[in-house]
């Protein structure tokens, strides 16, 4: 029994049933889920307890990477125009049981119409359900993308698109699109019940949901008639621990066998501790300064050039992140596909970047830095980060205003055509395609809105659209990696950091996979002896 | 005492009307639109904004909310929450058992300890006594919560291993929450060893919860006792003969109660303040970490009925505390 618990508890009492717990899984989580359609969300809490457990996708990310691999449908044609998508579906598999449900039938092609028509559909009775807002299928424009769904047979389902979508396959494999089934919703439905389906879910995955207990422990246990690869543990516990203190101190007594989310300041000794494993990988995210790019002098690539010149971004490295994190030198992480390796950071050279000023004509330059009021996994401090740009733009003559807003206005006022000065934002990738950074982040369409440098780059924005709608990877990666040339000769923004993922453990959990799409999946998770 | 009860009840309908309107209007005045918030880094455009904005009701002007929002409430309506979907009346009947067991084994453990503490500190009155236990009141009123729950947790848990880290009881027990009080609930389970684990679990969480109101208790204790230590009739009673514990036990305290009942009533608000962090670190499932997420998440209906309930129990709490004063002083309820 590996669980300290033990210990501690045979101070007080004599009897024990410690043998049970022996196949069980225990990960201290950062927060409760807000439900357990993953349809209805968009954290990553969520998703962890939901879409990874409980439920399958059509395709799915092979686990440690943004590989897609077939999942529900065993495989898929795509039309020669790229505005049809055919899936094959997997025969005999079968959905979870509870109290209230018993499926009388395999999953099928109506499961998977009816997954997205209730996101997409306001006639769909489960539209409206739990006041669903499907944000994630809204921002993914899933209902521009999808013009309808066809069954072709039970076990065959045409997706028409109204255009061609490469990231299409991707998308399939993301939380949003997780299969419920319709029997269940049907029944709930007829029950006068349909927030059950959200409160006790009815998945395909790997574990059953057990039950839930808010802000406190969510408990599963082991899909035996999973079709693929089944759990290695019988159980699987989520212990809800808001405290990332407390949580280190639960793996180390033994309360918990694997933890998300610690310390910055902790990593350090947890990697020095023999009785904890730490594990890392960069995060599929990027933080960045965003000029805005409508305005003078920042309209003009050279002063950008010069301004992140004065950036020292090993010290935000060190002080920012504590050493969790890696410069960034292109808008894509390095973990992603079409990452342009061969491209050169602007070095950091506060005389050259001084000098460039001065070719530019620019003297005695003031601008703000807008710094976020909130942690976020791709700048854990914006305020301090911003301190630290103060002083470097202090070095070349650049008089910085630090500003700063409550998160919602901050996010709202940073969209603003002429917003007075560069503003301190990031992102974290969906779907782990390119398109999901560079036509968001930096497209023409997303100026006034997620595209804060307010940057539109003719060029750039062609190689993207045609990157979007071409069939193999191999020939989308040549455009992207030419864009991520283009981007750097133009800065519109100082690329500052990817953040580092750390998960720490106990040593007994074996299998574990840092997921760069940053989900917390325990399917293949065992425990040795 | 039915005329005094029924002025009392009074008294709670204005409270209650301010406190609906000023939990409605307290959230709304923060910066940060919920809708945007939602969204985060995404952004959503135009159309969609306005879709969930007609959705929300926040299209509405702001009195029709409020007159919305009032008669739901009238109606036992408190709305649903934003996040989760769920009805807030729900949410708060989940968690509220937790927070209400805690806060109980901390007022328990605050007045077991703080009473005698403040008696003897006022019959030894400038001994080393009084001055040991009032600078360790003062020490217990100045720690911050937060440090002082995680010193615990690193000394008994971490390296004695006596008690668990945190959470409710230990995860190898599973069955139902019929009422929500772990203690009452490990009970009925039948199974054996889980009532034990869930008083272990309790024990860290009361101290710290209750280490505030226990310093407040003991130095309100102590000065009310030695008012009254002063006063002529104990003076009298000294000379008749009586013996001092029942000069202390039964006259002098007796008459120290109502300033000390009044100081535990209002402890009541600060215990509900102190499990807002208590219960972040010892995972506790309550209301308080409950609604600091609402509040950065600008989730409306839950805070602002949050914010009602438990007005409405601070509410109860100081009724009875004014019944209580007319149990031990009939005075009062004659006026």
């Amino acid at each position: 029994m590996s669980l300290k618990i033990s210990v501690a508890a045979g101070l007080l009492l004599t009897t024990f049933g410690v043998a049970a717990q022996a196949q069980s899984l225990v990960y201290c989580s950062e927060g409760s889920p807000e439900g357990f359609d993953p349809a209805l969300y968009t954290s990553g809490t969520t998703f962890d307890a939901s879409s990874h457990p409980i439920y399958d996708h059509l395709t799915e990310f092979k686990v440690g990477t943004t590989e897609v691999l077939p999942g529900l449908a065993e495989s898929w044609d795509v039309s020669e125009d790229g505005m049809t998508v055919t899936f094959n579906l997997r025969q005999g598999v079968k959905f979870h049981s509870n109290d209230q449900f018993t499926p009388t039938r395999d999953f099928n092609a109506d499961d998977v119409i009816f997954s997205f028509d209730r996101q997409g559909n306001p006639e769909n009775p489960y539209n409206s359900y739990s006041g669903g807002t499907w944000e994630y299928y809204s921002s993914m424009s899933m209902p521009d993308l999808v013009g309808s769904i066809e069954k072709v047979d039970d076990y065959t389902v045409k997706f028409n698109l109204t255009r061609p979508e490469a990231p299409f396959i991707a998308n399939m494999a993301m939380d949003f699109a997780s299969i419920v089934s319709k029997e269940y919703s049907d029944a709930m439905m007829e029950a006068g019940t349909p927030e059950m389906v959200n409160q006790a879910p009815i998945g395909t995955g790997p574990f059953t949901f057990q039950a839930y207990q808010k802000d406190a422990v969510i408990r599963y246990l082991r899909n035996d008639d999973y079709f693929g690869d089944k759990a290695r543990v019988e159980s699987l516990i989520f212990a809800i621990t808001p405290d990332a203190s407390v949580r280190y101190q639960k793996v180390q007594a033994g309360e918990c066998h694997v933890m998300a989310y610690p310390n910055p300041a902790d990593v350090q000794s947890m990697k020095d501790a023999d009785d904890v494993v730490v594990m890392e990988q960069e995060g599929l995210n990027v933080g960045y300064l965003a000029y805005n790019t409508n305005v003078a002098p920042f309209d003009n690539a050279n002063v950008r050039k010069a301004l992140n010149m004065a950036i020292d971004k090993q010290s935000i490295i060190d002080v920012v992140f504590q050493g969790s994190g890696e410069i960034a030198k292109n808008p894509i992480p390095p973990t992603m596909w079409s990452y342009n390796d061969a491209i050169e950071d602007d070095q950091y050279d506060p005389e050259a970047a001084k000098a460039m000023l001065e070719a530019e004509g620019v003297s005695d330059l003031s601008m703000k830095i807008w710094a976020m009021p909130v942690q976020r996994p791709y700048n854990p401090n914006a305020r301090r980060m911003a301190e630290l740009m103060q002083d470097d733009m202090s070095k070349i003559g650049v008089n910085v205003e630090i500003v700063s807003y409550e998160w919602g206005e901050y996010l709202e006022r940073s969209k603003a055509a002429d917003r007075d000065g560069a503003v301190l934002l990031g992102w974290t990738g969906d779907n782990g395609d390119p398109d999901n950074f560079l036509a968001v982040l930096l497209g023409c369409d997303g100026v006034g809105n997620s595209n804060r440098a307010n940057w539109c780059n003719e060029e750039f924005d062609a190689l993207i659209q045609k990157a979007k709608v071409l069939p193999t990877q191999e020939e989308r990666s040549a455009l992207y990696e030419e864009a991520q040339a283009i981007f750097k000769d133009q800065a519109p923004w100082a690329t500052i950091a990817h953040s580092v993922v750390y998960m720490t453990m106990r040593p007994e959990v074996d299998g574990y996979v840092v997921h760069p799409l940053g989900g917390h999946i325990f399917n293949a998770v065992g425990l040795s002896e | 005492m039915l005329k005094y009860t029924l002025s009392r009840l009074l008294t709670f309908i204005p409270t209650f009307i301010g406190v609906t309107l000023i939990s409605f209007s307290f959230i709304r005045a923060l910066p940060g639109d919920p809708i945007v918030v939602m969204a985060g880094e995404r952004g959503l455009s135009d159309e969609r904004y306005a879709e969930l904005a007609t959705q929300y009701g926040f299209d509405q002007p702001i009195y029709m909310q409020f007159w919305d929002y009032l008669t739901g409430v009238l109606q036992g309506d408190l709305g649903t929450s934003f996040v989760t979907k769920r009805p807030v009346w729900d949410e708060f009947f989940t968690l509220f058992p937790a927070t209400l067991e805690l806060s109980i084994c901390a007022m328990i453990f605050a007045i077991a300890l703080g009473l005698p503490a403040g008696i003897i500190a006022a019959v030894n009155r400038g001994k080393f006594l009084d001055r040991a236990l009032m600078s360790t009141a003062l020490v217990g009123y100045s720690m911050p919560i937060f440090w002082w729950a995680l010193l615990l947790i690193i000394v008994f848990s971490g390296n004695l291993g006596w008690t668990p880290v945190s959470g409710r009881i230990d995860l190898l027990y599973y069955f139902p929450n019929a009422t929500g009080f772990m203690l009452i609930d490990s009970v009925a389970s039948g199974q054996s060893g889980a009532f034990t684990s869930a008083v272990r679990h309790l024990l860290l969480p009361t101290i710290v919860l209750g280490t505030i109101p226990l310093a407040v208790i003991a130095r309100q204790t102590r000065s009310a006792m030695l008012e009254v230590l002063g006063e002529d009739y104990i003076r009298t009673a000294r000379a008749k003969g009586m013996s001092p514990g029942r000069i202390n036990g039964v006259h002098a305290l007796r008459n120290a109660m109502i300033p000390v009942i009044t100081v535990i009533g209002l402890s009541v608000g600060t215990l509900l303040a102190g499990a807002i962090l208590t219960e972040t670190i010892f995972s506790w499932p309550g209301i308080g970490k409950w609604m600091v997420d609402s509040i950065f998440r600008r989730d409306y209906p839950v805070v602002q009925g949050g914010l009602l309930l438990i007005a409405v129990m601070v509410m109860i709490v100081n009724l009875t505390v004014d019944m209580l004063y007319g149990v031990i002083n009939p005075k009062i309820r004659k006026r």
